[in-house]
């Protein structure tokens, strides 16, 4: 047996591993990886999604488990220290002697610190590892509470830098970018895209700081500011530096390899070293003189050097190495192929700009008009991927090649089907697979939806970049083999929400099962399609949740919301967010008796938590007698109608925004939909309940209401769509009735009015034809329909708890009074909370 | 927290010593279920009418270890009768406590007879 010993375990070194033990030869060889760093290899290139849990294992390429099972030793948190060449021996930090056959180093790069005076000051970090990131939060949270406006540069405006610049927003503090040249992304952008991204980044909350040279950082221990020249200072409380890399060849030295002059291990393109017994991959490896800084021409060299060691001589790296990127950066699409910037003499260029909406487009062609040679986009990059193939296939592109980039409304834009592609064409440049491979694996049935097609040829598993090809080549494959691509709801029905709408309404259907024998496959349907049918069942018919409770999501089928330890929190309906003192104290005494830990949610209602099964009929027996009702907080419905004082109080008030709020919202309560609705209402432009960040929304002007329609926050916020102007409150009413219900029959199983709206064909101006003109001639029944459910409104707390048989389900064991005797409590600021999950 | 989960082991039908008179069948709903109390233990009781099949597994979410499972909904997933966690839907097949739409352990499963409408569920000790 063999001894492969692989230094360094970052991702181009895992992905050797895995590629490795893919193979059949590879039992007669002994794989030993050592890293330097604590943990094993993780996904560097999404790095930055620490920020949002902090949960390394979510990162991880492998778990350690993986490499026991394939028979690799992996050694974490052990610096490989010495090669001895000649005994082909290598020592590690702790003294370890290992011999090897084959020595593959992959040893990464550090990020690249300049020399700057000040440096070492507390308070400047680099962005490469885990540790570094969690030195930066701690710093961050350290800083803000004594500076709650502390500010954060990032040294470097590269596409690293940019990436750290969303960082240090993220972490609250105040962004800065500083960078040497005087563009930003100098290596993928030219001038003219550089200052479309630099305006956008800029009307986002960017401050942008071009051709600054740092002298010194300044500050006793800590940094407290940047100097670039006499009287040219940046007050910042925390730095980032982001000027490059530099590859780790300190092993190198050790042993004479040979080195490039700034760095870096010369390979040949088998990736062999100075020593043939010695290969090195990845972000170390000087390949025709350049170091290449991406993951997939890293993972292609991994690919060779197993190819190499198991004696295919044949494999080796490709010529030229493509450094085409794309990435969305804060929001911001941003793509650059090929040759992005180019002489005048080797082919011409033709450039679509429209500042005012940040987007910029480039494209180079050949003189003789017959080639891509490359291209920036900026702002918009959903040409890229098609761009991007017909760049590296050398495909013919059309005779007007503007084509290519004019917006579809001015008669370009639908050049490039996927499926002309030829099948050699690759696809995932990480994975390396081709068109045809995720063709052939649909067409062999191996592959029956996306998800396969991912599982099985690894195609977007990498950075991502090429997700949303592989998704058209998918659906055009499956579309070529006359298999629909359906939307429907679950395995046990073969139609979608809409037309088990249609089915439910023109049947009568009064039953989960009567629709399930009728129209499902045979199965005995599951949590998607119970929830749904149930939805559609209240939606029709008005039925409470109550009815046909086992169906009901958990929420639903408790008229609560669980949460995290399965107690339930309750919250009464508070119209327009309107209260009396009385209803008030009614709520703290009813929250002091159960000990009810007592928040004001998002939508300015009172939250009681930590409600077991058995006290909810109890809570809610009190609340109801204090004239409260069920306020569907856990319900696909409408929550809340926001508003603001609106005139009665508000000086600036144009209208009484709590008393059309207060009507809204009781018109439309109880009523259940493909997902939750909110509503807000403000009493004039100054916008205090953020109606715009509603499913309706309404603004008092002058003469009227302002209807908006289709906001939300959540995961996507989107700003609800100016719908109509200047309207009374009967014509509102009109137009909401008629606007939710066609939601309601229409729309996918919970997806928002938003989401809805995004995806209708023609948008908002349909919708205006729809509701307005009634170009369908439907908006009588849809206002028919609403009004039959407003007419039909019960409070379905007061009927649960009116009904002693209703009231069975409320009990956390069927055989006994006792509670759930798993639930711990902790005290939480004069209050409570469950333990926390281990 | 993992020594809760280690009270609930599966009983196959044959090492059934106990048969623990549980409630009577019309306090668990049609095609859903309700939890029933042995000893200290929490065991998820499932009606499920559409196959006129019962089923009994461990009330614990061995996701986040709370006594949830039998709220959950119940259904098939390719034809294997389960029941989907209410915290994060993960869904458990009822027939051997597998986790059919993940890698969590299995869950435990315990035997359940009808007698003169009463339901009986089955405990090796
Ligand atoms: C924030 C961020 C975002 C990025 N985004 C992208 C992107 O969108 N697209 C893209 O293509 N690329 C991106 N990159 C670059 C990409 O991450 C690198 O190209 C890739 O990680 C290189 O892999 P590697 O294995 O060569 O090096 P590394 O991942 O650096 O791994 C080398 C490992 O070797 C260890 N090591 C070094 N010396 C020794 C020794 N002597 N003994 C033992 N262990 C040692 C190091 O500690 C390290 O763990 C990004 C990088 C960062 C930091
Ligand atoms: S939106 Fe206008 S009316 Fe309402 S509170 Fe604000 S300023 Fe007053
Ligand atoms: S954002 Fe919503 S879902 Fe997320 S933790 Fe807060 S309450 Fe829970
Ligand atoms: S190109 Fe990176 S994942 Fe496919």
């Amino acid at each position: 047996m063999k001894t492969i010993i692989v230094v360094g375990n970052g991702m181009v070194g895992y992905k050797f591993c895995e590629k490795f033990v893919a193979k059949k030869d590879s039992e007669e060889y002994k794989i030993v990886v050592f890293g330097e760093e604590p943990r094993p290899a993780y996904d560097r290139v999404h790095l930055s999604e620490y920020f949002k849990n902090q949960d390394a294992k979510a990162l991880e390429m492998a778990p350690a488990e993986w490499y026991a099972e394939n028979n690799i030793d992996l050694i974490v948190g052990e610096r490989v220290t010495d090669i001895h060449r000649s005994t082909k021996i290598i020592t590690t930090a702790k003294d370890r002697e290992l011999s090897y056959d084959y020595l593959v180093l992959a040893t990464g790069s550090s990020a690249f610190v300049p020399p700057i005076k000040g440096v070492e000051k507390e308070g400047v970090f680099v962005y490469r590892t885990i540790e570094d990131l969690e030195g930066m939060l701690e710093y961050a949270a350290k800083i803000k509470k004594t500076k709650p406006n502390a500010k954060a540069a990032v040294l470097g405006g590269g596409l690293l830098g940019l990436e750290a610049g969303k960082a240090v927003m993220d972490m609250g503090l105040e962004p800065h970018i500083v960078e040497f040249a005087p563009k930003l992304m100098p290596r993928q952008l030219d001038s003219r895209s550089s200052q479309v991204l630099q305006l956008k980044l800029e009307s986002i909350g960017l401050n942008i700081h071009l051709s600054k040279a740092t002298n010194q950082i300044l500050g006793d221990k800590a940094i407290t500011g940047m100097e670039f020249g006499e009287d040219d200072v940046l007050d910042v409380d925390m730095l980032i530096i982001s000027a490059g890399i530099r590859p780790r060849d300190e092993l190198a030295k050790t042993c004479d390899l040979e080195m490039g002059v700034r760095g870096g291990i010369v390979v040949d393109n088998k990736m062999q070293t100075s020593d043939p017994n010695i290969y090195a991959i990845g972000e170390i490896a000087l390949y025709n003189q350049m170091i290449y800084g991406l993951v997939a021409p890293g993972y292609d060299m991994a690919g060779i050097v197993v190819d190499q060691i198991l004696g295919d001589s044949k494999s080796l790296m490709a010529e030229e190495i493509d450094m085409s990127t794309k990435l969305k950066l804060i929001g911001v699409d941003v793509a650059s192929f090929g040759e992005p910037f180019m002489p005048a003499s080797k082919g011409h260029s033709i450039i679509f700009e429209n500042k005012t909406q940040h987007l910029y487009k480039r494209i180079n062609v050949s003189l003789d008009g017959k080639k891509l040679l490359g291209g920036i986009l900026v702002g918009d990059a959903s040409d890229y991927s098609m761009l991007h193939q017909i760049y590296l296939n050398g495909m013919a592109i059309p005779e007007d090649p503007a084509q290519l980039i004019l917006p579809a409304t001015e008669g370009g834009g639908s050049f490039g089907d996927v499926m002309d592609l030829p099948d050699e064409a690759q696809i995932c440049s990480c994975e390396n697979v081709t068109k045809g491979q995720i063709c052939s694996t649909i067409e062999s049935g191996e592959s029956k939806d996306l998800a396969d097609v991912v599982s099985c040829t690894k195609a977007g598993t990498g950075c991502g970049g090429c997700k949303p090809m592989v998704k058209d080549l998918t659906e055009a494959t499956l579309k070529s083999l006359g298999i629909e691509v359906k939307d429907s709801i679950c395995e046990h029905f073969d139609l979608n929400r809409q037309d088990l709408y249609k089915i439910i309404q023109v049947k009568g259907y009064k039953t989960f099962n009567e629709v399930l024998d009728n129209h499902g496959n045979g199965g005995h349907g599951c949590e998607l399609c119970k929830p749904v049918v149930a939805s559609l069942m209240a939606s029709i018919n008005a039925d409470t949740a109550n009815k046909e409770y086992a169906i009901q999501d958990s929420n639903d089928r408790f008229l609560a919301n669980i949460q995290r330890n399965g107690t339930y929190s309750v919250v009464p309906r508070v119209p327009g967010g309107e209260i009396t003192p009385d209803k008030l104290i009614a709520l703290g005494e009813i929250a002091k008796k159960y000990d009810l830990y007592t928040k004001v949610t998002g939508g300015v209602r009172i939250d009681l938590f930590g409600a077991t099964l058995n006290q909810l009929p109890l809570i809610w027996k009190d609340l109801i007698d204090h004239g409260f009702e069920s306020g569907h907080a856990y319900g696909k419905s409408l929550r809340t109608v926001k508003t603001c004082v609106g005139s009665t109080w508000c000086r600036y008030g144009m209208d009484e925004s709590v008393s059309f709020g207060i009507e809204l919202e009781n018109r439309y309560r109880g009523i259940r939909a493909p997902h939750k609705i909110k509503g807000g209402v403000s009493g004039c432009i100054r916008e205090c309940a953020e109606a715009r960040g509603k499913d309706f929304g309404l603004i008092a002007v002058e003469g009227g209401w302002n209807l908006y329609l289709g906001g939300n926050g959540g995961a996507t916020p989107r700003h609800a769509e100016l719908f109509a102007e200047q309207i009374d409150n009967e014509t509102v009413i009109k137009y909401i009735d008629r606007y939710l219900m066609l939601y309601m029959r229409t729309a996918k199983p919970l997806q928002r009015t938003a989401a809805w709206q995004e995806r209708l064909e023609g948008g908002i101006d349909y919708l205006k034809e729809v509701i307005i003109e009634d170009k369908l001639g439907i908006a009588e029944d849809l206002e028919n329909e609403m009004q039959t459910l407003v007419n039909k409104f019960e409070c379905e707390w007061t009927q649960a708890i009116n009904d002693p048989e209703m009231m069975k389900r409320f009990n956390h064991f069927v055989n006994s009074d006792e509670e759930d005797d798993n639930l711990v409590f902790v005290p939480l600021r004069e209050q409570k909370m469950p333990e926390k999950w281990s | 927290m993992n020594i809760v989960s280690n009270k609930y082991k599966t009983v196959k039908p044959e090492n059934v010593k106990v048969w623990f008179k549980a409630a009577p069948t019309n306090v668990f709903p049609i095609d859903g279920g309700a939890c029933v109390k042995y000893k200290d233990l929490q065991i998820a009781v499932f009606n499920f009418t559409r196959l006129n099949t019962w089923y009994a597994c461990q009330n614990l979410s061995p996701e986040k270890q709370e006594m949830v499972l039998s709220r959950g909904m119940i259904g098939d997933h390719k034809g294997i009768p389960m029941v989907a966690c209410p915290l994060h839907k993960k869904t458990f097949s009822l027939e051997n406590g597998e986790n059919l739409n993940g890698d969590l352990e299995a869950i435990a499963t315990y035997p359940v007879k009808i007698e003169d409408d009463f339901v009986y569920v089955g405990f090796s000790e």
